[in-house]
């Protein structure tokens, strides 16, 4: 690969420019030396250990899980909500790759990094949760084919590797590997297709875990039809995400942009517009699910039954009705922020649905132990982290370009 | 837009992917005739003849290698439930008319079971003549079967570093060898029949039917959770023993059968069409799909 050494020759070494920023190995270090970065050490530093600790002593040490409670955090939050949340890599890819909203492309990239991100960290969760996580290989060879959780393993399993190859596209392209990353790029329409389809499936299948629990499952968040509410709420979850992510990285990346003509407001109030229907929709259909489980008398009774109300009128109705006030009359903060509701919309659905609606009837109720939270904390750190990294040095939310690297002031 | 060669073959590959992950179907049910689980070996529990001996929790220990179970009276102080170190307990409830009702509980050997269905790796899984048995080396960890289980069966050793997942074997070894499990070897007071799951049923009504003054018009597993190899008759309500009473009449595997049938669907439609919105979304030449080099080096 000539390109490879020839490209960056010119000014210091691969290295140097590719890695470090262009700065020397101590202006590097020095410039890491940031608040932001000493909270985010301070995170890992107790979090990565205490997955450590969790290997060796087990998951009664370190969780909270009981004989009643086999799912906990580590589950509700890092897999259910990570997922979902990740759910923009394969909503944007759609919209650009399949429905050619070509004027949605500066944002492809970035989406499909953050569901790449946001699917290894879930993995790493689930990896800390699973008593023998080495057996996961039986997955794919004993034909557990009754089960949901097989359909789940395999699809994410799959769509992980579709993210893999999708994101190898800037990453090959910033290892200068031609060979590579071109074939990909050409593929790029294939490999779409096959994420539209594994996340149909899989974020319905994670909602369709629960079916086969209907006694443990309070009635308002049960219903057999769950796998088209998850499903939905993750395409909901995608479109959030992503206007709440291109706007963080326009500000906190905005240097990355000089000489890019990305009109971000107008790409957040068309998300806006699609996230009002399908938020609408989704509100009318959950209550319709209500309905068809016999539930409808429950609403607004007792604890369970205001906080179903909380959850879809405050985090979707409300949302839903922001984003087409917002679209139509271009208040882009106001969308903003109904983006942000939504994206708090998608945790709490999750978390109800797996912790808080779950086992709504034991007497005995769970809370996470404060090393499940830091471990999650930590891996949303982590995550963050990864994700200032790649933008940083790969074309993600700019052109590569060449060996002209310049410095970002302070945020490698 | 003309459909030329590599354009089919996008098309086509993309579908024979699907097509290849596809198989196995996931929504292949376990086939079943009418009277399910007729066969296989089960036990009814007539807890109006239990006394209450707790001979079966220390040999359930004994062949089991569990811990003794606790040798006083204290164990009935309050309702306990089974654990990774103890298969089964014996409860105690109040008739009303002073004199005291017990039962046994365990895991229930459903005919279709839950666990064995939701484990995506057939760890747990129902052997043809009852017992759902369980294969620890084979087992991941993740506890859908706590989960999905009805009656809260399956225990986790979460103390471990090596954990797995335990419960009742219905001794499938000692009955593989043409033994009785060991609970039932040790019954002195008739509390516990084992036999076909189809002739139990059979004298579970005879009992109840013919002795209606006494019995509550209930066989607890009869119907439950589609059917249990172990089945229970008493004269108190089911409640009152600690029973599950919210538990659906319907087979549990049957439950996700609809959210089962999404896959092969999603996998046989989604590329095509797809790809056809792709091919319309295109038609008159606003780009190949390929790259966007309009926008610069994205791709």
């Amino acid at each position: 690969m000539a390109s490879v050494a020839a490209a960056p020759a010119r000014n210091g070494s691969w290295v140097q420019e590719r890695i470090f920023l262009g700065m020397t190995f101590r202006e590097y270090l020095k410039s890491l030396w940031t608040p932001f970065n000493l909270v985010s050490a301070a995170i890992l530093a107790v979090g990565l250990p205490i997955l450590v600790y969790r290997f060796a002593f087990g998951l009664g040490a370190t969780t909270n899980l009981s004989q009643t409670q086999p799912w906990g955090l580590w589950i509700g939050f890092d897999m259910m909500t990570g997922i979902a949340l990740a759910a923009g890599g394969f909503t944007i890819g759609a919209t650009v790759e399949i429905f050619g909203l070509d004027e949605y492309h500066p944002i492809e990239r970035p989406a499909i990094l953050t569901g790449f991100l946001g699917y290894m960290l879930a993995v790493i969760g689930l990896i800390a949760d699973l008593g023998k996580p080495w057996n996961m290989v039986g997955i794919f060879s004993n034909n557990g084919t009754q089960s949901v959780l097989f359909e789940v393993a395999w699809c994410v399993a799959c769509y992980t590797t579709v993210l893999f190859l999708e994101f190898s596209v800037p990453l090959f392209e910033w290892l200068g590997w031609e060979r590579f990353y071109r074939p990909l790029k050409k593929a790029l329409l294939g490999l779409t297709v096959l994420s539209v389809m594994f996340s149909t499936m899989h974020q319905s299948a994670l909602g369709s875990l629960f079916i086969i629990a209907p006694g443990k499952l309070h009635p308002l968040w049960y219903s057999s039809q769950i796998f088209l509410f998850f499903f939905i709420s993750a395409v909901i979850a995608g479109i959030c995400m992503v206007i709440v992510e291109s706007t963080l990285s326009h500000k906190i990346f905005s240097e990355q942009f000089e000489g890019q003509h990305v009109d971000v407001d107008k790409l957040t109030l068309g998300l806006a517009k699609a996230g009002a229907v399908v938020m609408f929709a989704y509100f009318f259909l959950k209550l319709q699910g209500v309905i068809d489980n016999h539930a409808l008398g429950l609403i607004g009774v007792g604890f369970y039954g205001k906080w179903w109300l909380v959850e879809m009128l405050g985090f979707v109705l409300l949302p839903s009705l922001m984003f087409a006030w917002g679209a139509r009359n271009r208040k882009v903060t106001l969308v903003r922020v109904a983006a942000i509701i939504g994206v708090l919309g998608i945790v709490v659905n999750r978390l109800n649905v797996s912790l808080v609606a779950y086992n709504y009837n034991q007497s005995v109720r769970y809370w996470p132990s404060w090393m499940e939270i830091a471990v999650s904390l930590a891996l949303v750190v982590a995550g963050i982290l990864a994700f200032r990294w790649i933008v940083n040095r790969m074309p993600v939310l700019r052109p590569m370009k060449g060996h002209a690297v310049q410095r970002a002031g302070g945020t490698p | 837009m003309k459909l030329g060669r590599r354009t089919f073959l996008k098309v086509a590959g993309a579908s024979g992917t699907a097509a290849l992950v596809s198989l196995p179907s996931p929504s292949q049910a376990r086939g079943r005739v009418p009277v399910a689980g007729e066969e296989e070996r089960s036990v009814l529990v007539d807890t109006t003849l239990c006394v209450g001996c707790r001979g079966c929790e220390a040999a359930c220990a004994e062949a089991n290698k569990l811990p003794d179970p606790p040798n006083d009276d204290q164990a009935f102080a309050a309702m306990r439930t089974t654990g990774p170190e103890c298969f089964t307990v014996v409860n105690r409830t109040e008739k009303g008319d002073g004199s005291d009702r017990f039962v046994k509980r365990q895991c229930m050997h459903c005919v279709e079971p839950a666990c064995a269905s939701a484990c995506p790796v057939r760890a747990l899984d129902k052997q043809a003549t009852g017992p759902v048995a369980y294969d620890g080396s084979k087992c991941m960890g993740c506890r859908y079967c706590m989960v999905a289980c009805p009656f809260s069966v399956p225990k986790y050793e979460y103390a471990k570093a090596l954990p797995v997942v335990r419960k009742c074997t219905f001794c499938a070894e000692r009955q593989a060898a043409g033994k009785l499990p060991a609970c039932v070897s040790v019954c002195p007071s008739g509390a516990l029949t084992y036999g076909q799951r189809g002739r139990l049923v059979e004298e579970a009504r005879r009992r109840v039917f013919g002795n209606p003054d006494k019995y509550t018009p209930h066989i607890y597993g009869e119907h439950e959770a589609g059917g249990t190899n172990w089945m229970y008759i008493t004269d108190v309500s089911f409640e009152k023993l600690g029973f599950e009473v919210a538990v659906n009449d319907n087979s549990y595997p049957k439950l996700v059968k609809g959210a089962l049938g999404v896959p092969p669907v999603v996998m046989t439609l989604w590329p095509p069409l797809l790809m056809g919105l792709w091919a319309f979304s295109h038609r008159d030449g606003k780009g190949n799909g390929n790259g966007h080099d309009k926008g610069g080096n994205h791709g």
